[in-house]
């Protein structure tokens, strides 16, 4: 057999990606999680008259309780499938992936499979997310005291 | 047995005497589920975790299959997709007679049968266990991500069979006797994505297909039906034209075991079936039965095996793959 045979039809048979459809997908579901968000913060802070930041951070738990249960029920990685990063960016992603990662490793126990397995996707979030604040941080002083 | 050409073996007295065949819903729900003979109620089946399902599935299917013969078995040749081949090396702890764990990835199948028909041609063996089997759960967690989690999957992506399939080769004549096979070459299509196994496995396919012509010196006229493992709708195609540009040309006696065990039109598996069960449950069942029924003679199965692990896949390096092939014959 021909190698380069092999990797010329291997080359003609990429598969097409319609990313047009993909980023469209992504922003109205994205969008809507952002939307239902606002929702509950002006559920929040104008029906039940909370304080801003008790009514974003309830915002925020409100949107994780629900993606957490979505996960559950098995639909949220339906909703992901056809979302892709309008899924995955919002804080809804995060909680579905600690979730998904709890479930999975349900059968292990509880500290050898939940709490060793829970963060296995979302650490990356948490590590990357701290370093950058570090950085950013760093540098704003840095700007403070030159 | 004898040895033919470089890569290949001829058998002359291994039948296949008997097989069961058990799945999750989603396979019996399939094309050819009609033809498998058992199915869960769900993926879990009761069971404590997806791993312990395989397992449960591989043993009932043993149980079932020599429910009145246990004492002439002389030997199991199994293999499945968890790490350390679990499934196969727990579910044995329940019997009496030697274990042999083969792992091929998914081509573990087509390995089984043909490491067995050379215990029975040469060695003189009477009666083998031979069969794998996979889970979709289990197999998600171990290579992709948690069975839950939101990704968007690619759409060259396949959805692991969850299955066993297990069959009983004997020496004694009985209606489908294995005829030939081929050993595959592991072969790199230097693809280094996991979800695009498809593209990875179709060259190694090719390979142990052309192999089979030469080593024969047959057309692909030669059989009713040419069988790839689990190469999905996108392997299929690059398998064709490869075989194609090499001046080989199927008309219409080609299919893949991942496009049969789904429809992948009306289930939502995304590019087909993978899975060291599919080519089993597909074979043990579906073939089995038009082979007996002599609508179909004479099968040619060319499963394919991705021989990689995340660990590597995370190192950047490529996927390896290989493809063992058998003939199966209808007899009188």
């Amino acid at each position: 057999m021909n190698n380069q045979i092999v990797q010329k039809v291997i080359n003609r048979n990429k598969p097409k990606i319609n990313y047009f459809k993909n980023l469209l997908w992504a922003f109205l579901i994205g969008g809507l999680i952002g939307l239902s968000g606002e929702i509950f913060f002006k559920i929040f802070h104008n029906i039940l008259k909370l304080s801003k930041e008790n009514s974003l951070s309830l915002m925020s738990m409100s949107l994780v309780v629900i993606s957490s249960i979505l996960t559950g029920f098995g639909i949220y990685d339906k909703i992901g499938q056809v979302a892709g990063a309008g899924t995955i960016l919002p804080i809804t992603g995060f909680s579905n992936s600690m979730t998904s990662a709890a479930l999975e490793s349900k059968t292990e126990g509880l500290i050898q499979g939940i709490f060793a397995n829970m963060l296995k996707l979302a650490g990356t979030v948490i590590i990357s997310g701290s370093l950058a604040a570090f950085i950013v941080s760093f540098l704003i002083y840095l700007s403070e005291i030159l | 047995m004898i040895k033919i050409g470089k890569n290949s073996l001829m058998f002359e007295n291994s039948y296949l005497k008997d097989t069961y065949t058990i799945s999750g819903p989603l396979e019996f729900e399939g094309p050819v589920g009609e033809y498998i003979d058992y199915s869960l109620s769900d993926n879990r089946m009761n069971q404590k975790s997806w791993e312990k399902a395989e397992m449960y599935m591989l043993d009932t299917g043993i149980k079932k299959l020599i429910e009145n013969c246990e004492d002439e078995i002389e030997l199991a040749i199994l293999g499945d997709l968890n790490n350390q081949i679990i499934a196969s090396n727990y579910v044995m702890r329940n019997y009496k007679f030697p274990l042999l764990g083969i792992y091929s990835a998914c081509s573990t199948f087509t390995e089984s049968i043909i490491i067995g028909s050379t215990f029975i041609d040469s060695l003189e063996f009477d009666n083998i266990i031979v069969g794998a089997s996979s889970h979709n759960s289990g197999s998600e967690r171990q290579f992709r991500f948690p069975t839950e989690y939101g990704g968007q999957k690619k759409i060259t992506s396949t959805y692991t069979v969850t299955g066993a399939g297990v069959g009983l080769l004997s020496n004694k004549k009985s209606k489908i006797k294995i005829t030939k096979a081929t050993l595959g070459i592991v072969y790199d299509a230097k693809i280094k994505d996991p979800s695009d196994l498809g593209t990875a496995m179709a060259p190694a396919a090719a390979l142990t297909f052309l192999n089979h012509l030469n080593d024969f010196n047959v057309t692909p006229d030669e059989y009713d039906l040419i069988l790839t493992g689990d190469l999905s709708s996108y392997g299929s195609k690059i398998f064709l034209e490869i075989i194609k540009e090499h001046g080989i040309i199927i008309k219409k006696n080609y299919n893949d075991c991942g496009l049969l065990i789904y429809d992948i039109h009306n289930q939502d598996v995304l590019a087909g079936g993978s899975g060291a069960a599919a080519s089993a449950l597909v074979t043990f069942g579906y073939i089995k039965s038009l082979l007996e029924k002599r609508i179909l003679k004479k099968v040619l199965i060319i499963a394919t095996g991705a021989l990689f692990n995340p660990i590597m896949t995370l190192q950047k390096e490529t996927i390896p793959c290989i493809a063992h092939a058998i003939v199966l014959e209808g007899v009188e």
